[in-house]
């Protein structure tokens, strides 16, 4: 059956038909496209490259940059849309379009040169060029200001030393966004695939996003042409201006995984017999049911107010840390509640949401751990950091 | 090559749907719509022979404001503008004066090919595309499961019989066609398609626009009056009817003819 959203407050009424286009053609091919591979795929703990031609096409790709590179110019609510579809599939289909998009595109539009970008650009969003984004380091996640990583001013060029951990699509990248300390401060460096002394290695064994390829990169005596830099950078400032784009996009996501396995969970109660009644005449599983609806309306409704926001240019990052912080512990939540709801079978591959609930996990740490983002929140409005 | 493709927008497949309050139509507030299945289908063929021969594919609707978002879906798929016959006369019609206001649409544009769906989904009649061939003086075939390229002014189209067997069949155009679901995969509209849309020409026109009389369509032009629409009733009644193969179907003609008035 095709999967209908969840939409307890009407929060359709206040979308404009575009949006909810949107929304649908990338719903419609997750259900015929996404879901019927990534079970397997994840089991495998491998990214379904086989989905790549298809979402280059349908344009979610760098999907709200502007026309003039090759994009589709969507607004902020209709990507987050696109964003919350693709995380009803899987984390890692969301992270592979987010990193694409929002940590890749996204610094090449707003750091690179007019050169960078029409070489660039077009290209990522009909996938002729995958791209990765490489910020963390073994020793550098939560605090990446503390970065290893160096790029050396050599001749007209640079020489690139260091290594990033984590990244994600980092095998499969034809070029990779790196960020490195110079004589004047961390800027952003474009190197591609190919270049003597880069190497990208798949980290294997991971419990979760097990349908995305994660990466460490190594730069030994890496000689970058003076055109590498992204000369718009400028200080840890640029990534995370980056980290923010992204971080708006999974506060979307997050609600697709919840709304996945809040959907996955109320068939099966509604379906399961127990004590010759279906579990969900149980009022302990209407109260999960009712909390994880609950959820899940109150993640849309921030979701949705901070696009608004921003497509008004009028977002700020807190507010962007907030919804990621909240969003995501509410699909951690859901999934958990999901699975805790279905018994054996939410542990098994036949179903999501132990997939989901995995998956969040991941989503749960990167772009800025649960609890980087209440220090964040926390500074704003005491005006005290914390993190130190 | 000029193609007209006649879309409908019609409650999504399993919404739930509640009987109005008059007992002759559906409540349609808050229900999730969606153009109707064979008429994507139909949409998706008609973009299919307009990409190979070249030319236009128009999308033709009849519907209420609200039915502008199926319009838009079939601009964003790729239809090149529509034409919305949007109208309190056109309201409240049945196949027959439905077709009527369609003709006279299609008599303005004379297109080379019109496609519809095979049927709608909701009122199901499965006559609207043979009536427009009809009113139009056109050739028309139904159940079609695939088109070959047009030709000399001739259209090549496999129909689909009963029990397994298909048909080829050869039509002069213009022609009109109702097409099966399933005939060829339905695309995604891609999301450059859907800002695309915004742009293209979506024409509203009522009743002497496309110069029809007003009597002829909508309410006042139907020629089947909806008595009563219901949920089926569940009753516990059960008859078995006894003696041997041949009394029993005596007895059970006799019933649908006296009983039931069905014979
Ligand atoms: C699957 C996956 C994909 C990833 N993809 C990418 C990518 O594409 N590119 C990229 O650059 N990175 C990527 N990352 C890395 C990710 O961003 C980091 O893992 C993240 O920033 C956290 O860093 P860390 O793992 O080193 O944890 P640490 O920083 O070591 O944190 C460990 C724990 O300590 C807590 N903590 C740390 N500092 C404080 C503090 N000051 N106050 C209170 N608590 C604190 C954290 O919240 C956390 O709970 C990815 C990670 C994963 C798991």
């Amino acid at each position: 059956m095709a999967f209908k959203g969840v939409d307890y407050m009407d929060l359709d009424g206040e979308l404009s038909s575009e949006e909810r286009m949107a929304r649908d053609t990338v719903r419609r091919f997750v259900d015929s496209e996404v879901l019927p591979v990534i079970e397997e795929a994840y089991l495998e703990g491998r990214f379904p490259t086989e989905i790549i031609p298809g979402l280059a096409e349908l344009g979610v790709l760098g999907a709200n940059l502007p026309e003039e590179y090759g994009c589709a110019g969507m607004n902020n609510v209709a990507y987050g849309l696109i964003m919350q579809e693709l995380e009803r599939g899987d984390s890692g289909v969301r992270s592979f379009v987010s990193v694409q998009g929002a940590l890749v595109m996204y610094p090449i539009f707003t750091f690179g040169s007019e050169e960078q970008k029409r070489r660039w650009l077009p290209a990522m969003a009909k996938a002729e060029a995958i791209g990765c984004f490489g910020l963390t380091e073994a020793d550098y996640g939560s605090d990446p200001g503390g970065m290893k990583t160096r790029a050396a001013k050599d001749g007209d060029g640079w020489v690139l030393n260091g290594s990033k951990m984590w990244i994600t699509n980092g095998s499969m990248a034809d070029v990779a966004v790196v960020w490195a300390k110079t004589d004047d401060g961390i800027r952003g460096f474009l190197v591609e695939k190919g270049t003597p002394g880069y190497e990208a290695k798949g980290m294997h064994g991971k419990h979760s996003l097990r349908a995305s390829d994660t990466s460490e990169l190594v730069f030994n005596d890496v000689r970058l042409p003076g055109d590498a830099i992204l000369p718009g950078s400028g200080g840890l400032k640029s990534p995370l201006m980056c980290l923010t784009q992204a971080r708006y996009g999974i506060a979307w996501g997050a609600v697709g995984a919840a709304m996945a396995c809040y959907d996955e969970a109320l068939r099966y109660s509604q379906e399961r017999i127990q004590f010759d009644k279906p579990i969900a005449s149980f009022q302990l599983v209407q109260q999960k049911l009712v909390e994880m609806l609950e959820g899940i309306t109150l993640g849309q409704l921030l979701a949705y107010r901070l696009g608004r926001l921003k497509d008004a240019g009028k977002y700020k990052h807190t507010q962007v840390s907030l919804a990621k912080r909240h969003n995501v512990m509410m699909a951690r939540e859901v999934a958990s509640s999901a699975r805790w709801a279905m018994g054996a079978n939410g542990i098994h591959s036949e179903y999501q949401v132990m997939r989901h609930m995995c998956n969040i996990e991941s989503v749960f740490t990167y772009e800025g751990t649960h609890d980087i983002h209440t220090l964040i929140v926390g500074q704003d409005i005491t005006g005290i950091a914390a993190f130190e | 090559m000029k193609i007209v493709v006649c879309i409908k927008q019609v409650p999504e497949r399993d919404a739930r749907l509640r009987i109005a309050s008059d007992g002759k139509s559906v409540d349609t507030a808050g229900v999730a719509t969606e153009i109707n299945e064979s008429d994507q289908y139909a949409l998706e063929a008609g973009l299919r022979v307009a990409e190979k021969v070249g030319g236009e594919v128009v999308a033709l609707l009849l519907g209420p404001d609200a039915a502008e978002e199926a319009i838009r879906r079939a601009l964003a798929m790729g239809a090149a503008r529509a034409i919305h016959l949007n109208d309190a006369g056109f309201q409240g019609g049945d196949a027959s004066s439905a077709a009527k206001a369609l003709a006279a649409a299609v008599r303005q544009e004379s297109p080379d090919l019109v496609l519809t769906g095979l049927q709608s989904d909701d009122a199901g009649w499965s006559q609207t595309g043979v009536i427009l061939a009809q009113l139009l003086g056109w050739p028309s075939a139904t159940l079609i499961m695939e088109i070959e390229q047009p030709e000399d002014g001739r259209i090549k189209v496999k129909r689909e019989l009963e029990a397994g067997w298909f048909q080829w069949i050869t039509l002069p155009l213009p022609a009109v066609l109702t097409i099966q679901s399933g005939i060829y995969p339905v695309r995604y509209a891609t999301l450059k398609g859907i800002m695309g849309a915004k742009k293209k020409e979506m024409k509203k026109m009522g009743p002497a626009d496309v110069g029809v009389d007003g009597g002829q369509v909508g309410a006042a032009g139907r020629k089947v009056e909806l008595k009563r629409l219901y949920v089926p009733e569940k009753t516990a009644e059960a008859e078995i009817l006894e003696g041997d193969a041949a009394t029993a179907a005596a007895s059970l003609v006799d019933r649908l003819q006296k009983e039931a008035k069905v014979l």
